[in-house]
């Protein structure tokens, strides 16, 4: 078996996997970071995003060996010790979250969209989302919150 | 001192477990540490819609490495039957499969992917047997899966016989997927005494149990289903999750290892029920106004294999095939038809959406047939006056807030003028055409069946003035935990954070109903309410005794309560009571009062009360390639005195959006032997961000409290705003319909896919050319 390496979260991880783990199981079963989730298995849906070298990645679609070497952020290396990131206290805020399920991929697909355009307009915002499926919410306060966070950030 | 305690109801609080879904620290099922030991399951289905299973060989799957267990029917301790309301059906298959991806063995192994192989190596022999593929071939064999169901009132053959108008028509509605973000799950782990934990995502854990002691023969006391939280339900988790939970208890038993079974989407999408889809076909006889005289309606739904909730499905449907309108002689037929499609199951809105949908189809074919504004057919028809409140099954109106709703939505939407402007828009517009709709909705809350609507709660305080909270409901994210912790907050004027609310758990509260039919917190916010109430009651009257007062001068404040002259924390009162041996642990009951429904001649009262709303939707479509766009939307929703104004926007926004989904992009497609083509995102299309409305208003109706004595005047959400959604079809058939000048009803069924408009604009333009 390989041995995979990365940074995650800050920490450096070492493991020797199958080659075809993908990066999601390498997180959630190596390193049971459950915060990334599984919606639909076949890159679809946004669920399992997480920052790769910090660029938003689908971790169902990618290697764990591809990863190797990369820098990996993680829904749960986003806080800083009880301080929420800023997306994440304006998703909380906003009330852009039900069943909570595709929360992190979208907080962290919605991270890399503002890095990237820091001051989006809805519109933009509706359209740089749309890689993310939100089952609940209608995305109306999800869009809010993404607005009032690219202010924060 | 601030007399208001944190988190009373009518607060907007947040989500109970916000701050752990944004650091992703919330559990769900698949998130939980793995027992050593633990297996993982995978299904083997039929690739048949219909056929005998003459031999089955599990050698070669039994005999790859890290095969732990398969199970088949034949290996069921119990019996072999999960009907959650009729009898005998079965989890695994029995001999005949009965549609393209029923499960008929299942293997349990030390990974998902060896589990995946073996499952594909068992080999089977079919002989297959003509399927029943649509609704159509059903009705022309009669085929059934429980009876037909007939509501009548008043003599609708001589009414529609004396009409001076008479229309037939029929309507297509699709069906839809749940698409749950979190696909069904299930984790069993075998207890000492043969006993069985299963962790479930479930909106039915007593079902569950049920289905679990059954299959392995087990009383139910031998059985503990819990869930603390699902990822999403919308109806796909009330009797769906038995099967899930079934199989994965079937072979952690025959293991003896924790077994945890989750589907994977396309899996999900194959494999359990959706939304049924309905073949609608009415005659209806009106008058010069277009009110209606008489209609004769039939309803059929395919139903799949077996009837699972679809008697219930299609009671509701005829329930709700009136909406707002007042049908003076009316027969409606529900069909159940037997498919060998994979059996359909309960969805947000249960029946009633189709229901409703189907009149409004109605009351657009009189609108065409006369030549007047479907608004002026639709007014002429409201419930109201006297003689015209009672609905066709039996229940009188008391609660009617149309007028109302109706007005104000018209002023919020600015109807009028956009209507103007609309129409001069599409008289200068040859390839972009707009359309425009208002729809008023009227919802029954209370589950049809009057036995269904109990609920029992658990409420424990601490010493340290801490309270375990534990009720009926499960949490799907529909925000159910933190409403009824508001409502024990508000009892015990105490801050929400003092309040921990519990994993919905059959060990806690037994009994229990779904949570289903928007009554989520008018049954377990009443039930928790009146254990926190018992409790408090023993707390004032200890407090009156203890300190020799009289109990009116007992009175709980923010976070303390005042007796007499003294002040105490909650917390040192709850510790002096227990120090004097008073009990601070209770239960809650609540039934649902006044209501009653005879299922046989389906009349009766068997609504609590209503709920109202109304959208204002406009489209405009592209007649040349078919797409559309919802372009705004205006919504007014009742929600009586809302316990959590945030949470109710939310299910009204969330709602809203998957009900447009289901009549515009989510299209299911079935090919020629009965197997499903869309069985995944990239084929099944559902909205996302960039679908929602540009311009998008969403309101409650204010001071309006529930007129029926519900939870602090509050009424159910969770499922009205769904059928909100009606006015983006009305309005996207508006928008056809001005292609032929708004003189012949638009063919257009749901979803109104951009084939659909397609063919609709094409039919116009046949006809008016
Ligand atoms: S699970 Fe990776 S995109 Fe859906
Ligand atoms: S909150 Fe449930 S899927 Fe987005």
């Amino acid at each position: 078996m390989p041995t995979v390496s990365m940074t995650v979260n800050g920490k450096t991880v070492s493991r020797d996997v199958e080659a075809r783990t993908l990066l999601v199981q390498f997180l959630r079963e190596h390193l049971n970071l459950t915060g990334t989730h599984v919606g639909c298995d076949t890159s679809q849906c946004g669920a399992c995003v997480v920052h790769v070298d910090g660029r938003s990645v689908k971790s169902c679609t990618m290697l764990a060996a591809q990863a190797n070497g990369a820098s990996v952020t993680t829904i749960e290396g986003l806080a800083q010790g009880d301080k929420l990131h800023p997306m994440q206290e304006a998703f909380r805020e906003h009330h852009a979250l039900q069943c909570g399920f595709c929360t992190p991929g979208m907080i962290m697909s919605a991270i890399d969209l503002v890095k990237r355009n820091p001051n989006p307009s809805e519109e933009t915002i509706r359209h740089e989302l749309e890689g993310n499926i939100c089952r609940c919410t209608g995305y109306h306060n999800i869009v809010k919150a993404v607005k009032a966070a690219a202010a924060n950030m | 001192m601030n007399d208001m305690p944190k988190g009373g109801v009518r607060q907007a609080l947040r989500h109970d477990s916000a701050v752990k879904h944004v650091t992703g620290e919330a559990q769900y099922i698949d998130d939980m540490p793995e027992l050593p030991g633990t297996l993982h399951a995978w299904l083997a289905t039929s690739t048949k819609a219909h056929a005998r299973i003459l031999r089955m060989d599990l050698s070669a799957a039994l005999a790859l490495p890290g095969v732990a267990a398969i199970v088949t029917a034949r290996d069921i301790p119990g019996r072999n039957d999960i009907a959650p309301i009729l009898k005998g059906e079965p989890v695994l298959a029995d001999g005949v499969v009965e549609h393209v991806g029923h499960p008929f063995a299942a293997v349990a192994a030390e990974t998902m992917e060896t589990a995946r192989r073996a499952a594909s190596l068992i080999e089977v022999e079919y002989e297959e047997l003509p399927p029943i593929l649509s609704i159509e071939q059903a009705i022309a064999e009669q085929a059934f899966v429980s009876r037909v169901l007939t509501m009548q009132r008043g003599d609708w053959r001589e009414g529609l016989r004396q009409a001076r108008h008479r229309r037939t028509g029929q309507l297509e509605i699709g069906g839809q997927d749940h698409f749950y973000l979190e696909s069904q799950v299930a984790l069993a782990i075998p207890q000492e005494d043969g006993d069985m934990l299963v962790h479930s995502s479930t909106q039915h854990p007593t079902e569950v149990q049920h289905g679990v002691a059954t299959l392995l023969g087990l009383a139910n006391n031998a059985v503990t289903v819990e869930c603390r939280r699902m990822g999403g339900g919308f109806g796909g988790k009330e009797s769906q999750a038995t099967i899930i939970a079934g199989i994965a208890a079937l072979l952690a038993r025959r293991s003896s290892r924790p077994v945890k079974l989750r589907l994977v989407r396309d899996d999900d999408m194959i494999v359990t029920g959706k939304r049924h889809d309905f073949l609608i076909r009415y005659e209806v006889g009106f008058d010069d106004e277009g009110r209606i005289e008489a209609i004769d309606m039939e309803l059929a739904a395919r139903c799949g294999n077996v009837a699972d909730l679809s008697p219930a499905v299609l009671t509701r449907a005829l329930c709700h095939m009136d909406n707002c309108y007042f049908l003076p002689a009316v027969r409606a037929r529900g069909l159940p038809c037997r498919t060998n499609t994979v059996s359909n199951t309960a969805f947000r809105g249960f029946g009633g959406p189709q229901g409703m949908l189907a009149i409004e189809a109605v009351i657009g074919t009189i609108a065409h047939a006369l030549g007047r504004p479907a608004d002026q057919v639709r007014a002429a028809n409201y419930y109201g006056g006297a003689g015209r409140d009672v609905t066709p099954y039996g229940q009188r109106i008391r609660d009617n807030l149309i007028p109302r709703i109706t007005r104000e939505i018209a002023a919020q939407a600015d109807y009028e003028r956009r209507r103007r402007e609309i129409d001069a828009f599409n008289a200068t517009s040859p390839v972009i055409r707009k359309g425009l709709a208002l729809f008023p909705l009227k919802f029954g809350i209370s589950f049809n069946l009057p036995t269904l609507n109990q609920a029992g709660a658990l409420v424990h305080v601490y010493t340290d003035g801490s309270v375990h909270l534990n009720h009926g409901g499960t949490e799907m994210g529909q925000g159910l935990f933190t409403k009824v912790a508001q409502v024990v907050a508000e009892v015990f004027r105490i801050d929400i954070d003092h309040i921990k609310v519990s994993a919905a758990s059959t060990a806690k509260v037994p009994n229990t109903s779904a949570t289903a039919a928007s009554s989520g917190s008018d049954l377990n916010g009443m039930a928790a309410m009146q254990a926190a109430q018992t409790i408090k009651n023993r707390m004032i009257s200890f407090a009156a005794e203890h300190f020799g007062v009289l109990p009116e001068q007992v009175e709980f404040a923010a976070n303390r309560i005042i007796v007499g002259n003294r002040t105490l924390a909650f917390g040192e009162l709850a510790h002096l009571a227990w120090a004097n041996r008073i009990s601070l642990s209770a239960t809650g009951f609540y039934r649902t009062p006044e209501i009653h429904f005879d299922l046989e001649r389906m009349q009766g009262e068997p609504f609590y009360y209503f709920t109202y709303g109304a959208c204002v939707a406009e489209a405009a479509i592209d007649t040349l390639t078919g797409e559309s766009r919802i372009l705004r939307a205006d919504i007014l929703q009742d929600c009586g005195s809302s316990l959590n104004p945030a949470i109710d926007m939310g299910q009204i926004e969330g709602g809203f959006v998957q009900g447009m989904g289901w009549l515009t992009c989510e299209e299911l497609v079935w090919d020629a032997t009965g197997a499903l083509r869309t069985h995944a995102p990239s084929t099944y299309k559902i909205p996302v961000s960039r679908d929602l409305p540009p311009v998008f208003n969403v309101r409650i109706l204010e001071d309006a409290p529930n007129r029926a004595a519900t939870v602090f005047r509050s009424k159910g959400i969770g499922e009205p705003p769904l059928m909100l959604a009606i006015a983006t079809w009305l309005a996207i058939r508006d928008a056809v319909a001005s292609v032929g000048g708004h003189r012949h009803a638009p063919p257009l069924d749901a979803p109104a896919t951009p084939e659909r408009i397609l063919m609709a604009v094409e039919a116009l333009r046949k006809g008016a050319g």
